[in-house]
C-alpha cells in the first residue's frame, strides 16, 4: 500500500515537471512570440526588445525553465507583466472561490448521485429512467448554456437569485450560499448523472453477490442489505469516481466561472489566456495539475481505508 | 465539461476489448438499432446542410439588418435574428461548417495517435509497452482544458491548434482501449500462427489485428467527436475561436447571453444543435459499444399459484417441511423453461435428508425455493411447498423474510463469497443475533462468542475479529454456520457445503452439522453430488435426475439395493469420482439440459433398460415399501424393486 503510494507521488511530481515543462517548449516551438501578442499591432522595436528582456524571452528555453522551476520551488510563480501583480498571491486569492464551488457541488454530486444510485438498483425503472434523462442532458448540454438557462430562468425571469457575482464566506453564510446555488446547481446537473450510473452499477453488481444471497437466506432484513453491506461494498469502486468527478467539475469551473463573473480561477486562466499572461496560466496549469494530483492520491487512500483487503494488509 | 475528461478517463478504465468482429458489421448492427438509426441520420442531416451552407442559408451569415434586431421566429427570419438583426439560421449553418472541421481535425489526429501507440503497445508488448503504460499514466492525468488554454494563450487563437492539441492529449486514454483489445486479438491463436509462419508484422497488424479492435475504436472515435464539438463551442463561447463577426456555435452562445433579459430565445437554437449532435455522438458510440458486447435478459411473468389437478389426495404428513408436484421454470431463450418438474420431498423433524444429483439437475433451485430466493425470472410456477402450515410457494415476501433464519437458514457451497468482505466474522454473526434476539450489546457479543465456539472457535474473540479474506475455507463456513445457528432455525439448508474445501477440513465440518442436527434437534436438508458424503450423514435421500426426482428412500436400503437405473449407475461410479459436473463414467451419454427434455424418461437415452415404453409417455411414480419410491417402468429388473 504505501509503496504502491510512494510510487504514485513519483509519478505525480514527474507530471507537475512535465506539464510545466511543456509550457516553456511550446513557447520555443511556435513561430508567433509572445511579446508581439501581448504588444498588438502598434510597437516600437525598443518597447519589443524592452519587453522580451523583461519577460526573460531573450533567453534559452531551457535556462528560462530552470529559472522559473527554482522560483516556482520557493512559492514564487513569477509576476504578470499585464497587471504586475504576483501570480502566486494573485492565485492563493482566488482559490477558495473555485474551491468552495467545487467542494460544495462535489458534495451535493455525492449526495444526489448516490441516492439516486441506490433508489435505481434496489427500485429501478422509474428512478432509472429519470437517470437515464439526467446522464443525456449532462453529457450532451455544454455546461456554460446549462448555466445561462439557468440564469435566464432563476435570475432574470424570476429575479429569485443573483445572477452574477460571488461574495465570500465571511460577509454572511446566506449571502454567500446565494451566489453559490446557481453555479452549483449546474455543475450538479453536470455530474450527478455519471455518479448516479456508476453507483447503480455497482449497487447491481455487489448485491447480485453471493453473500447477498446468504444474508438473505438468514433473515437480515432488505434495508440492512442494502445500506449496511451493499452500500459499504459499493462505496469501494464508488470513490474512485467521487475523484472523477471532482477533477471533471474543477475543470468545469473554466467555463462556470466565465458565466457567473465568479474571481476564481477558472475565470483568471481564461483571462490569463486572452491577455497571453504566460507566467499566469502556467501557474494555474501547475496549480490545476497539484489539485489533480491531490485528489488521486486522496482517492488512493481513501480506497484503501474502506477495502480491508487492502488496509488490514 | 466533465463529459469529455468522463469520456476518456472513462475509456481507459472500462476498457473492454470488443468482440465486434468487423467494422462493417459494428456499423450494421449499429444502424439496425432504431437509436443508431436517429443518431446516424442527424449527424448527416447536420453535415449535409453545413456543407451545402452557401445553398441553404437564406442570408449571409454577417448580413445586419437594423430594423429587425431580436425578432423570434418568423417566415423571413425561421430561427428569428440576432441582437444586430443577423439571421439565426444562417449563422447556424455557417457555423457548423466551423464546428464540424474543428471536431473533424481533433478526431482525426487523437484516433491517428491512439492507434499507432495501442497497436505497438499492444503487438510488440516488451519494453514498448512498459513505457507506453507508464506515459498513459502520467499522461492522464493532466488537467485538459486549462492545458488547451496555455496551448492558446501560447500560440494565439488558433482553434486548429487547440484541436490538435485535445486529439494528443485524450488519446492516452484511447490508446490504452487500443492497446487492450490489441492484446485480446494478438494471444488468440491464429495470429500465432500468422506469426510463426512468417508473415511480415505490418500485414499481420493491417489484416487481422486492425478489423478485430476496429469496434472500441470506433466507439472512442464517436465519444471523441461528441467531447471535441463540446470542447470547440466551448473555448469559442470564451472568445479563444474564430473571431467575431464569423459565426461559430459558441459564440452565438455567448451573444445571446448578452442579451439574456432581452430576448432569451436566442440561447435555445445553438444550444438545441450542438446538444443534440453531442447527444447524437455519444448515443452512437453507446450503440456500438452495446454491439459489441450483447447481451440480453428476459424475465418471466411472476409465480402464479395454478391449481394442482389430477393427483392423489395428499396424505396426511407429520412433516416439517412438505413439497408437492413443484414445478420450477426459469426465463429461457423464447419460452419459460422448466427446470424442476413434479417433484415431491417430505422433511420429518430433526431429520437429516439428502438430495443428490449432478450438477444442473435442479437440486439448487429447489433448496432456494424453499426460501423464496429463485433467481430474477424464475418461478414455481405449479404445486406448493408446505411448512408449518404456510406454502412457501405463494407466501408473501413478508411472510417468507419473517421464516428466514428463524425457521429455516441456510449455508452455501462457497464460503470465500458467502461474507461479507468489508464486515469482520464477529459482526456477521452479532448481526444476526441482534435481529433474531435483540438484547443488549453485551448480551449479544455474549450470544456471538458462544455461537462461535459453538462451530468449533475454541478462542472466538481472535476470530471475530477477523475480515473473510483473513479466514481460511474451513473458517469461514464455520462462521456460516454460526450465522445460520444465530436464528435457531428448525431446518438447514446445505448447499454442498464442503464441496470448495479441502479433503481434510470436510470431515470436520460433516462433524460439525451431525453434532448440531442431533444437539439441536434441527432438521437438516444436505444437498450433495457426492454419494459419500449423503450416506454417511443422511437418514433419508432423494435422486435427482435432469428436473425430476427419480428415486427415494431411506439410505441405508436404497444405495444397497437401487430401484432405479440412475441410481444403480451413480452407485457403480461412486468411488472413482469426487469433482461435481463430471461426466458419469458408469454410463454413457450426457444429461439433456432444460428445454430439451424427452416427452417420456428423462433418463432413457442413456437408460440399459430403456423400451419404447419408457419414451412413449411420461413415467409415473411406483411406490415400493415405504419409504421407498421410484420413477421407473422396470424397477423390477433391478435389485432394489426385487427386494
Ligand atoms: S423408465 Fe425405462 S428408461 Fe426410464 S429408467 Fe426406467 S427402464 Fe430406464
Amino acid at each position: 500500500m504505501w509503496r504502491f503510494i510512494g510510487r504514485r507521488l513519483l509519478v505525480s511530481a514527474l507530471l507537475v515537471f512535465v506539464v510545466s515543462f511543456l509550457t516553456f517548449l511550446l513557447q520555443a516551438v511556435t513561430p508567433g512570440d509572445t511579446a508581439r501578442m501581448i504588444l498588438g499591432y502598434n510597437y516600437t522595436p525598443e518597447a519589443y526588445h524592452e519587453l522580451r528582456a523583461r519577460l526573460g524571452l531573450d533567453q534559452p528555453v531551457l535556462v528560462q525553465y530552470v529559472h522559473w522551476l527554482g522560483n516556482a520551488l520557493h512559492g514564487d510563480l513569477g509576476t504578470s507583466p499585464i497587471s504586475g501583480v504576483s501570480v502566486a498571491s494573485e492565485i492563493l486569492k482566488r482559490l477558495p472561490v473555485t474551491l468552495s464551488l467545487v467542494v460544495l457541488a462535489t458534495a451535493v454530486t455525492a449526495l444526489v448521485g448516490v441516492g439516486l444510485g441506490v433508489l435505481g438498483a434496489v427500485r429501478g425503472r422509474g428512478t432509472a429512467r429519470l437517470v437515464d434523462v439526467l446522464s443525456l442532458g449532462g453529457y450532451a448540454l455544454p455546461n456554460f448554456w446549462l448555466a445561462l438557462v439557468l440564469v435566464t430562468v432563476f435570475a432574470v425571469t424570476i429575479p429569485l437569485l443573483p445572477a452574477t457575482g460571488y461574495v465570500p464566506l465571511s460577509s454572511g453564510p446566506g449571502r454567500w450560499l446565494a451566489y453559490l446555488i446557481l453555479p452549483v446547481t449546474t455543475l450538479v446537473l453536470q455530474g450527478v448523472a455519471v455518479f448516479a450510473r456508476h453507483t447503480r452499477d455497482s449497487m447491481r453488481d455487489v448485491l447480485s453477490r453471493d453473500f447477498v444471497t446468504m444474508l438473505r437466506a438468514n433473515g437480515i432484513p432488505e434495508r440492512s442489505i442494502v445500506f449496511r453491506h451493499a452500500l459499504r461494498n459499493a462505496a469501494i469502486p464508488t470513490v474512485t469516481v467521487a475523484g472523477l468527478t471532482f477533477i471533471g467539475l474543477f475543470s468545469g469551473t473554466v467555463f462556470i466561472e466565465s458565466v457567473f463573473a465568479m474571481p476564481g480561477l477558472g475565470g483568471l486562466a481564461v483571462q490569463a489566456t486572452t491577455s497571453h499572461d504566460l507566467p499566469t496560466i502556467q501557474g494555474v496549469v501547475v496549480v490545476f495539475t497539484v489539485i489533480v494530483v491531490l485528489v488521486n492520491l486522496a482517492v488512493d487512500l481513501a480506497y484503501g481505508w474502506l477495502n480491508p483487503k487492502v488496509r488490514v494488509s | 465539461m466533465t463529459a469529455l475528461e468522463e469520456s476518456a478517463a472513462g475509456a481507459a478504465r472500462t476498457a473492454r476489448p470488443g468482440r465486434a468482429a468487423h467494422p462493417h458489421g459494428a456499423w450494421r448492427t449499429a444502424l439496425a438499432r432504431p437509436l443508431g438509426r436517429v443518431a446516424v441520420a442527424y449527424l448527416a442531416l447536420l453535415v449535409v446542410c453545413s456543407a451545402l451552407a452557401p445553398v441553404l442559408a437564406p442570408y449571409r451569415p454577417t448580413a445586419t439588418d437594423l430594423d429587425h434586431i431580436l425578432s423570434l421566429p418568423s417566415g423571413a427570419h425561421p430561427l428569428g435574428t440576432d441582437a444586430l438583426g443577423r439571421d439565426v439560421l444562417s449563422r447556424l449553418l455557417y457555423g457548423g461548417r466551423t464546428s464540424l472541421v474543428d471536431a473533424a481535425l481533433a478526431v482525426g489526429v487523437g484516433m491517428a495517435v491512439a492507434l499507432a501507440a495501442g497497436l505497438l503497445a499492444g503487438y510488440f508488448g516488451g519494453w514498448l509497452d512498459r513505457g507506453f503504460t507508464w506515459l498513459v499514466d502520467v499522461m492522464l492525468a493532466i488537467p485538459v482544458i486549462v492545458t488547451l488554454l496555455a496551448v492558446l494563450a501560447v500560440i494565439g487563437n488558433s482553434m486548429s491548434a487547440a484541436m490538435i492539441a485535445l486529439g494528443v492529449l485524450v488519446a492516452p486514454g484511447i490508446a490504452r482501449v487500443v492497446r487492450g483489445a490489441t492484446l485480446a486479438v494478438r494471444n488468440e491463436l491464429y495470429i500465432s500462427a500468422a506469426r510463426v509462419s512468417g508473415l511480415p508484422h505490418r500485414h499481420i497488424v493491417v489484416r487481422h489485428v486492425l478489423p478485430r479492435v476496429a469496434g472500441p475504436v470506433l466507439v472512442q472515435a464517436s465519444l471523441l467527436a461528441g467531447g471535441a464539438l463540446l470542447m470547440d463551442a466551448g473555448l469559442s463561447y470564451l472568445g479563444l475561436g474564430a473571431r467575431p463577426p464569423a459565426p461559430t456555435w459558441g459564440n452565438m452562445i455567448s451573444e445571446a447571453a448578452g442579451v439574456i433579459d432581452r430576448q432569451p430565445w436566442l440561447l435555445v437554437p445553438p444550444g438545441v444543435v450542438l446538444g443534440l449532435a453531442i447527444l447524437a455522438f455519444g448515443l452512437l458510440g453507446d450503440v456500438l459499444r452495446d454491439t459489441s458486447a450483447e447481451r440480453t435478459t428476459r424475465r418471466l411473468a411472476p409465480a402464479r399459484p395454478v391449481p394442482v389437478t389430477g393427483r392423489k389426495v395428499v396424505e396426511p404428513t407429520t412433516a416439517l417441511l412438505s413439497a408437492r408436484n413443484v414445478t420450477i421454470s426459469v426465463p429461457g431463450p423464447d419460452a419459460p423453461v422448466r427446470v424442476v418438474e413434479g417433484l415431491d420431498l417430505d422433511i420429518g423433524p430433526g431429520e437429516c435428508v439428502g438430495l443428490v444429483g449432478e450438477t444442473g439437475c435442479g437440486k439448487t433451485i429447489t433448496a432456494r425455493s424453499v426460501l423464496g430466493l429463485l433467481p430474477p425470472g424464475a418461478a414455481v410456477t405449479a404445486g406448493s411447498i408446505r411448512f408449518d402450515g404456510v406454502d412457501l410457494a405463494t407466501a408473501s415476501r413478508a411472510t417468507l423474510t419473517g421464516l428466514r433464519g428463524t425457521r429455516i437458514a441456510m449455508v452455501f457451497q462457497d464460503p470465500g463469497t458467502s461474507l461479507d468482505p468489508v464486515v469482520t466474522a464477529g459482526r456477521h454473526v452479532a448481526e444476526l443475533v441482534r435481529r433474531h434476539h435483540g438484547g443488549s450489546r453485551a448480551r449479544v457479543r455474549a450470544r456471538t462468542m458462544e455461537l462461535l465456539r459453538s462451530v468449533g472457535f475454541p478462542e472466538p474473540e481472535q476470530v471475530a475479529g477477523r475480515y473473510p479474506h483473513q479466514l481460511s475455507g474451513g473458517m469461514a463456513q464455520r462462521v456460516a454456520i454460526a450465522m445460520a445457528l444465530a436464528g435457531e432455525p428448525r431446518l438447514l439448508i446445505a448447499d454442498e457445503p464442503t464441496t470448495a474445501l479441502d479433503v481434510t477440513v470436510q470431515a470436520g465440518i460433516l462433524g460439525l452439522l451431525r453434532d448440531l442436527q442431533r444437539d439441536n434437534d434441527m432438521a437438516i436438508l444436505l444437498i450433495s453430488h457426492d454419494l459419500r458424503i449423503i450416506a454417511t450423514m443422511c437418514d433419508r435421500a432423494y435422486v435427482m435426475y435432469a428436473g425430476h426426482v427419480v428415486e427415494s428412500g431411506d439410505v441405508a436400503g436404497m444405495f444397497r439395493n437401487p430401484a432405479h437405473p440412475y441410481t444403480d449407475g451413480l452407485l457403480r461410479s461412486a468411488p472413482r469420482r469426487a469433482t461435481p459436473g463430471e461426466h458419469l463414467t458408469a454410463i454413457p451419454g450426457t444429461v439433456p439440459p432444460p428445454g430439451s427434455w424427452p416427452v417420456g424418461c428423462h433418463f432413457a437415452a442413456r437408460c440399459l433398460l430403456a423400451t419404447d415404453e419408457c419414451r412413449a409417455a411420461p413415467v409415473p411414480v411406483a411406490r415400493l415399501r415405504p419409504p421407498r419410491r421410484t420413477r421407473c417402468l422396470h424397477f423390477d429388473e433391478l435389485s432394489g424393486g426385487r427386494a
